[in-house]
């Protein structure tokens, strides 16, 4: 806003020089107006000021809409209130000439209503289409699309013959359909309401609703139509964004639950501390990006590119270490698993608060990764979120390609199906165990580094993903990535499509409801092992 | 039926603390060694509470083979029950001072009292709920899971996943159960006041007492004919189902006992407290039951008070001395408890002393 200031200050210096002091003195006698007792009185006043075309007005309107516009006492001069440094000053309302500091209760401020306020914005949006400054030409025309009379017209048709910018091309077109919508002839309104169904947005939507109730015959039948192409396009948007959203939420639950998928689903092993390896990976990512911060400022923000691969290290040593020093003794016996991985989840939890503290720790993301591409209507997609999605779709294929493909993804195949006879072929059995352990953990230390991007990294990061990663491991079917991969879209679909009608926390009190009845139905989820390997 | 002599000789051991705490805290002066504080009284009031839920859980978990990590919510829902007939009882004592709404509602701007609070202004009516609420959950819950032959760890999620559930249900204002802060700030139980020496006492001598039938209830379950085919269920399902019995019955039967159990010690740790907030639904919660159990011995009964009772000193005697060592001794002890002491302390002294007839229980691990 200050800059809105100053630049209107410049325009009306520029302009006192230019208009002669007749005119000038007509404007100040209008501008009298405002001080009017009835806001019909003052409605007027602004309308012959706007309609003036003195851009000389647009200090005094501007500072009417704020509440600064006051009238001096002593004289009845108009003034404005601007504060410096703790204290009030009067300026000349047309001129801007300053007249002295202000002292208290010398003024009284001009008052206005909402409905003043709304003729204010539109007046002013008239007198600023012509500015230089595009930023301000844009919300000019923003601004006049609700308000804007049928005198507008004129001004806003010269401004867009003049325009060169497109956007803002875009937006006097909007408009001006609007205006002539409410106030042109009959076939202006009829060309306007067609023109006015290629915008698709709420406030359109909203304004040809309102023409509807009004219209007849042929107009009625127009605005009907573009209301109806607006309300189907906009349904549209609304879907695609939910599409999104669920697929973005969904592709977090999947990073969540694969290394899950691993370590449960393919080895059958219980890991309560599976949040706590997404943990930390978070945290790995932040050490990196500390130690970039420390030794390679330059490169700074691109740390997270680095801390994919630190985090993979780190947790998935971890996770082999696990696997050698507590879950070997434990095979064959789920529920204990169970329990022994939960207290290891406890201590890594207060280790890690021990060390890092209790408090959440900032990761940056990378600059590629910030802001969103905009697609009309309202609809956004985040660039860290499509990061994101785009991240977790190559885990997945690369985890796949990993188990079937490559050598060590059949040994695993192997000792999974059967321990016994991959162990007489000469496979070292143990081994593998903790090679695919540490895997499972590595893959949750990936999942910590995109989560680091959209979530408070704390200790208590892991906990919230535990149950929604087992959740989708077991809907999905034990034993199948690809059930990972169903389960894991289909409940981030279903909770960001209910979420619209049911609220956030109903919605999901409502999957985690479905799903408990889902495994009732099929207890082997979506996609169960067939044949002699579920009985494995 | 008949029950072995170690049953008597703990059951004895239980009535003896219920008499002789409140005597020596009563009769004796201040000054003595052996005096009771009022807040010792009070804690160990809610050890017993704890006693009675690890109870419930080792009556599925020791004899039945179920695992459930949800046991919290029939432990909590219970309490929000008493919590709830105890949240009548202030009437317009509140700060807002209405009489006919507590004080969150008036808070939130309702009117009236929602129709599923009618009735808990009758003390009966508020027992009959902390029965009912609990048990008519696990029914239908174990309805649909036994069934369709959910078991082992895919059980164990499901019943997480409930509770959770449930905690988010719980911490909506909408829900009309105080949301985030729960039920508090009580003044009276039956015209006693909660603060008093005397409740305290009284409350106590519950607690005693109802851990004391549980216990016993239990033991009859165990050893009755039912109780051998549970612990058939636990070894061998399977083989249980094929030599004709229903399994589903059993295990809903003796899930739906240990839920109302679990609701009972709720309905007894929360005057004790003086507080029930969504978060006892938490899941850490549940599993914490189930190390309570696994550290004395599972499938001991015995074991289950003794472990609650040990854990839960050690967690009021750490997280005041240290706090931050507190976490890393409960995952330790999960860790330790799963890999070393499989059977518990009670199985492991038991067993290890070759009196494992004795105790009527074969801790299988």
């Amino acid at each position: 806003m200050p800059r809105h200031i100053i630049l209107s200050m410049l325009l009306l210096f520029a302009a006192a020089a230019i208009y002669s002091p007749a005119r000038a003195d007509q404007t100040a006698d209008i501008l009298q107006g405002l001080t009017a007792k009835s806001f019909n009185a003052k409605i007027s006043a602004v309308e012959t000021l706007a309609a003036s075309g003195d851009a000389r007005v647009v200090a005094p309107l501007t500072a009417l809409l704020e509440g600064r516009l006051h009238r001096r006492k002593a004289d009845g001069a108009i003034v404005i209130v601007q504060a410096q440094d703790g204290k009030e000053f009067f300026f000349d309302a047309l001129t801007g000439k300053p007249l002295g500091e202000a002292k208290p209760r010398s003024s009284k401020k001009i008052r206005v209503n909402n409905r003043l306020r709304g003729i204010l914005r539109g007046a002013l949006g008239a007198l600023t289409l012509f500015s230089p400054d595009r930023a301000q030409r844009l919300t000019a025309a923003q601004s006049m699309f609700k308000s804007a009379g049928a005198d507008s017209l004129a001004p806003l048709a010269k401004a867009y013959l003049k325009e060169t910018d497109a956007n803002v091309r875009e937006a006097l077109a909007r408009t001006l359909a609007a205006v002539r919508l409410r106030h042109g002839s009959d076939e202006e309104k009829l060309a306007a309401a067609e023109m006015l169904a290629d915008f698709p947005d709420r406030e359109v939507r909203d304004l040809l609703a309102n023409t509807a109730q009004k219209a007849q015959g042929g107009l009625l039948a127009a605005v009907t139509a573009a209301h109806k192409s607006i309300e189907s396009r906009l349904n549209f948007f609304n879907i695609l964004q939910y599409l999104f959203q669920g697929i973005s939420l969904g592709s977090v639950l999947l990073l969540a639950a694969i290394g899950l998928a691993i370590t449960f689903g393919v080895m059958g092993v219980i890991n309560m501390a599976h949040g706590e390896m997404v943990m930390l990976g978070a945290y790995t990512t932040h050490v990196v990006q500390v130690i970039f911060h420390g030794y390679f400022p330059g490169a700074y923000t691109q740390s997270l590119l680095l801390a994919i691969p630190c985090a993979f290290l780190v947790t998935g040593l971890f996770g082999v270490v696990l696997e050698r020093g507590v879950i070997r003794f434990l095979y064959g016996r789920p529920l204990e698993t169970l329990l022994a991985t939960w207290g290891l989840s406890l201590m890594l939890q207060q280790f890690v608060r021990s060390i890092f503290g209790p408090t959440n720790r900032e990761v940056i993301a990378p600059t590629w990764m910030s802001g969103s591409i905009e697609i009309t209507g309202g609809l956004a997609l985040t660039n860290n979120r499509i990061c994101i999605v785009i991240f977790a779709v190559l885990v997945f294929l690369l985890l796949t390609l990993l188990i079937r493909y490559t050598d060590f993804g059949l040994r695993m195949r192997a000792v999974t199906q059967n321990r016994a006879m991959a162990n007489a072929v000469g496979i070292r059995s143990g081994w593998v165990d903790a090679m695919t352990f540490g895997l499972g953990s590595g893959v949750a230390g990936l999942a910590g580094v995109a989560l680091s991007q959209i979530d408070n990294v704390s200790p208590n990061l892991g906990q919230g993903y535990i149950i929604d990663s087992f959740l989708v491991v077991v809907f999905g079917g034990v034993g199948s990535l690809w059930g990972t991969l169903v389960a894991a879209l289909s409940l981030g679909l279903a909770n960001k499509f209910l979420e619209p009608y049911a609220g956030a926390v109903l919605g999901k009190i409502l999957i985690l409801v479905l799903v408990i009845l889902f495994i009732q139905k099929r207890p082997r989820g979506l996609f169960a092992l067939k044949g002699r390997a579920a009985e494995a | 039926m008949k029950l072995n002599a170690s049953t008597w000789i703990f059951a004895a051991l239980l009535a003896g603390i219920t008499i002789i705490a409140p005597i020596l805290h009563l009769a004796l002066p201040e000054t003595s060694p052996l005096h009771v504080p009022t807040y010792a009284l009070s804690l160990f009031g809610k050890y017993l509470s704890f006693a009675l839920l690890a109870l419930s859980v080792d009556l599925i978990w020791g004899y039945c083979g179920i695992l459930s990590l949800g046991h919290g919510a029939f432990f909590t829902l219970g309490g929000y029950a008493m919590g709830m007939h105890l949240m009548r009882q202030i009437g317009d004592r509140g700060v807002y001072g209405n009489a006919e709404l507590p004080d969150f509602m008036v808070f939130l701007n309702w009117h009236e009292l929602p129709w599923y609070w009618l009735g808990f202004d009758n003390f009966i009516f508020a027992l009959a709920m902390v029965i009912l609420v609990p048990g008519a959950l696990a029914f239908t819950f174990g309805w649909f899971a036994f069934r369709s032959r959910v078991s082992g760890v895919y059980l164990s999620i499901i019943t997480q996943a409930m509770t959770f559930a449930l905690m988010l249900a719980f911490f909506r204002n909408d829900m009309g159960f105080g949301g985030n802060n729960g039920l508090t700030d009580f003044k009276e139980i039956l015209g006693f006041d909660l603060h008093s020496q005397g409740t305290r006492v009284g409350l106590f001598i519950a607690s005693g007492t109802t851990l004391l039938a549980g216990f016993v209830l239990c033991r009859m379950i165990v050893a009755s004919k039912l109780g051998k085919i549970l612990v058939g269920i636990r070894d061998a399902e399977s083989r249980t189902r094929f030599l004709g019995y229903r399994v589903e019955h059993y295990k809903l039967f003796v899930f739906t006992v240990s839920a109302v159990m679990a609701g009972i010690a709720g309905a007894l740790y929360v005057p004790q407290v003086g507080i029930i907030n969504p978060g006892e639904f938490a899941p850490a919660n549940s599993i914490e039951i189930v190390i309570w159990v696994a550290l004395g011995g599972r499938g001991t009964l015995i074991g289950a008070i003794i472990g609650a009772v040990l854990v839960n000193l050690a967690k009021s005697y750490l997280t005041a001395a240290f706090p931050e060592i507190w976490l890393f001794a409960l995952g330790g002890l999960f860790v330790g408890v799963t890999l070393f002491l499989p059977r518990g302390i009670v199985g492991g002294i038991v067993g290890g002393l070759g009196i494992t007839r004795l105790m009527g229980a074969r801790g299988r691990a």
